[in-house]
């Protein structure tokens, strides 16, 4: 898509295009049923949860699917974002401003690009944690298959499979309160697609330099 | 005495105390195998189908004695056949009867997390309850013996239940009461702890087992089932029974410090943004961000 395209009436850019906003859902609906059930068994405190997410034998059956299509789904962002989630100068600088981006004093910020280093450490721990959950996760799906002689392999995936859903949890957490409370705006990003103008320069200086100033050199 | 007065010590993934934790008195129960005078007949294995009702499926024949390789959500007692090669070239044909160990700090009860699915009697025997079940295997993970066995039909679990319910009604299990020779006892765990003790002297005194000894793992807080060795300083000859036995490490890692680390971290987490929200609130309202700028085109 062009940059010119980009750029839509009433002072808006399309952020993510229609593939990109339903392989996001794809992914936050398979991960939110398997963290729901994740959590259900991952204390009795929570236990209640299978109760509501169908069942405890179901839960069980329908978690490690939907950590299948989940992890479908992260490949599927892998192949859309990669290429913008490399770490930069100005990530370097934007990680040392951290403080100001907490404090919301955003004028201090670094210029960020379409994404900000926040949000492709977000990525990539979410890619490597799909990944150890998704192994892990192989190895507790199939339990039952594992010889004895290999069981330090069950070993390994009842203490990975927790540690990397944790991780992603924190993840998780974060990015649905930036996403929904903190920057206004975003959310409707990754429903409708496009942001203000205002949004694009307040959050993403770099990326609403690079859609302007291109289509206005065209 | 019924199987209904039978009341839970010990409960699987339950949030609050076991209902039946010193509530009764009773005893701790026991089943005394003595390896040194089994002949490896498998009338037990025999009783055990029949009492239990398990269906039987094909065997596989793997050039010994032995019913097939390992035990199975429907063969819940097998007779282990090893032949072991002495210094002196002589051999010695160990047998042992392999089932449920009813721990009396149960690995599969530490890993489960369905509420209830394992329960550990105040008579000691450890019990899967089918009902609660939810198939997730985390039993076979924690258990030290590789005893709990999946059905892949049912996805549930299955194993040894120490015959609970003719227990229950003051009867010894089913493979007592078949044994021919008498190798195996039923009885409160000190008597069977101090029959052992006497048999594993008597085989030290007057047969010339230096080693003997009985088997009664420290590392599970001792066992409902407990076996007379010729040779205690070496279980794993008896077919790979484990010396020192424990829940493995990496299931109370993650039972223990971990589960209470996630827990706070996501307590924090939670409270942390909510905090973050009240003292920083959003970054920018939505009417700023209606503003249009100026360098706007379209």
């Amino acid at each position: 898509m062009s940059h010119q395209e980009q750029l839509i009436p009433h002072g808006h850019i399309l952020r993510y295009t229609f593939k990109e906003r339903l392989n996001h859902w794809v992914a936050a609906g398979s991960y939110l049923y398997a963290m729901l059930t994740g959590l259900a068994f991952w204390t009795p405190a929570l236990y209640w949860i299978a109760a509501m997410t169908g069942g405890g034998p179901l839960a069980r059956f329908l978690h490690p699917w939907a950590g299948l299509i989940f992890t479908t789904s992260v490949c599927y962002m892998f192949v859309l974002w990669s290429g913008q989630m490399h770490f930069n100068d100005v990530d370097r600088q934007w990680w040392n401003s951290l403080h100001y981006y907490i404090t919301n004093q955003d004028e201090k910020m670094p210029p960020a690009g379409r994404y900000n280093a926040g949000q492709k450490l977000l990525f990539w721990s979410f890619f490597y944690g799909a990944l150890i959950l998704l192994l892990s996760g192989l190895v507790l799906w199939f339990t039952d298959y594992i010889p004895w002689s290999l069981r330090w392999l069950r070993y390994t995936a009842v203490l990975l499979h927790p540690i990397a859903a944790l991780i992603t949890i924190g993840n998780f957490m974060i990015h649905v309160y930036m996403g929904v409370f903190a920057e206004r705006g975003a959310f409707g990003s990754v429903i409708r697609g496009d942001v203000s103008l205002a949004f694009a320069k307040r959050y993403h200086p770099g990326w609403y330099a690079e859609i302007v100033g291109n289509s206005q050199r065209k | 005495m019924s199987q209904a007065t039978l009341r839970i010590q010990k409960m699987s993934a339950h949030s609050g105390t076991a209902p039946g934790e010193g509530t009764q008195r009773e005893e701790i129960v026991c089943k005394l195998i003595d390896t040194t005078t089994c002949i490896g007949c498998r009338a037990c294995e025999v009783a055990c189908m029949e009492w239990n009702d398990l269906p039987f499926g094909p065997t596989v024949f793997e050039n010994n004695y032995q019913t097939m390789p390992d035990t199975r959500w429907n063969y819940w007692n097998l007779i282990l056949f090893n032949e072991h090669e002495r210094e002196d070239g002589s051999l010695q044909w160990l047998m042992r009867k392999h089932q449920c160990m009813h721990c009396a700090e149960p690995g599969c009860l530490e890993a489960c997390p369905a509420d209830g699915a394992i329960v550990q009697y105040t008579n000691g025997v450890v019990d899967f309850q089918q009902d609660h079940c939810i198939g997730c295997g985390y039993c076979i993970s924690g258990c030290p013996f590789n005893i709990p066995k999946l059905n892949s039909v049912t996805k549930r679990v299955y194993k040894c239940t120490l015959c609970t319910d003719r227990v229950s009604e003051g009867l010894e299990p089913a493979c007592i009461k078949s044994c021919p020779t008498g190798c195996l006892h039923f009885g409160t765990k000190d008597d069977m702890r101090d029959l052992a003790q006497t048999r594993a002297t008597q085989l030290k005194d007057h047969y010339g087992f230096a080693n003997a000894g009985v088997y009664d793992p420290p590392g599970v807080g001792g066992t409902g089932v407990i076996y007379v060795l010729h040779d205690a300083t070496k279980p794993e000859l008896y077919g790979g029974l484990p010396s020192n036995p424990t829940i493995p490490l990496a299931v109370k890692l993650w039972k223990h410090p971990l589960k209470w680390l996630g827990n706070l971290a996501l307590v924090g987490g939670l409270v942390g943004l909510f905090i973050h929200y009240l003292r920083f609130g959003p970054k920018s309202r939505e009417e700023e961000d209606l503003v249009p700028h100026e360098g706007a085109q379209p």
